[in-house]
């Protein structure tokens, strides 16, 4: 079984290792996202969301269902947080006592 | 928190500090329009500063912001970005477009006053959670 689990460990990152050279350089100019969605990015966002800042546009408005799940991730760690260490969310003297 | 690492001093440079770090957190989330910056950064300013007060003052200077109302400041947050969203749907747009919103601007503005929106949502739910998780790793082991 341990030893199963360390060729499928090896296996998937070999191929990971593998497919890593097809990816391309980091800010290459002549990538696919850099030569469709960037541009339009730059050049319509400011016009189409009356917001100069791009990173802005881009996170909260082309971008924004995902920053959405961003928002619940960091809420459900809260959450997690509270149901973990099992603390009381009401404050002693409030509401009804045992 | 039962025992704040309250004194003279570090009083002293909470109250001046407080106020500037709250207009800090005003700025960073209402220029994030134009500057960098924005919900998550703004929020993190705010919780800091609720967690300093906390930090030097302990229990008596909650402003009101409890676990339970932490929580539900951050639930809150959530419900006001999502309920933007479902507002743009109700105008017959995609869930999350803001030009479809009926406000008196353009569609730019109506864009950039949607932005502002769901930014204030993401500035509670990262405060409430912050506050909120620090209450309950402060709080752990209390018995009350």
């Amino acid at each position: 079984m341990r030893a199963l689990v360390w060729l499928v460990v090896l296996l998937v990152g070999s191929v990971l290792i593998y497919a890593e050279g097809g990816l391309p350089r980091l800010g290459d100019a002549h990538a696919p996202p850099a030569r469709h969605v960037s541009p339009r990015y730059i050049e319509r966002s400011h016009t189409e969301t009356g917001t100069p800042n791009f990173v802005t546009a881009i996170l909260a408005d082309y971008r924004a269902y995902d920053t959405l799940g961003e928002t619940t991730v960091i809420f459900t760690a809260g959450l997690a947080c509270v149901l973990i260490l099992r603390v009381q969310l009401q404050r002693p003297g409030r509401g009804r006592r045992p | 928190m039962k025992t704040p690492f309250g004194s003279l001093l570090l009083d002293a440079a909470c109250r001046l500090m407080v106020p500037f770090i709250l207009l800090f957190a005003l700025y960073v989330v209402a220029h994030g329009h134009d500057s960098p910056g924005g919900g998550f950064q703004g929020g993190t300013i705010l919780a800091a500063t609720m967690i300093l007060m906390r930090m030097v003052h302990g229990q008596e200077h909650l402003w009101g912001l409890h676990r339970l109302s932490a929580l539900r400041l951050a639930c809150a947050g959530i419900a006001l970005y999502a309920g933007i969203g479902l507002l743009s749907v109700l105008w017959q747009g995609q869930y999350l477009d803001y030009g479809v919103l009926p406000l008196p601007v353009s569609t730019a503005r109506a864009h950039a006053l949607g932005i502002l929106g769901i930014e204030i949502g993401v500035v509670m739910a990262v405060a409430g959670v912050f506050v909120l998780m620090f209450d309950a790793l402060t709080a752990w082991g209390e018995d009350d």
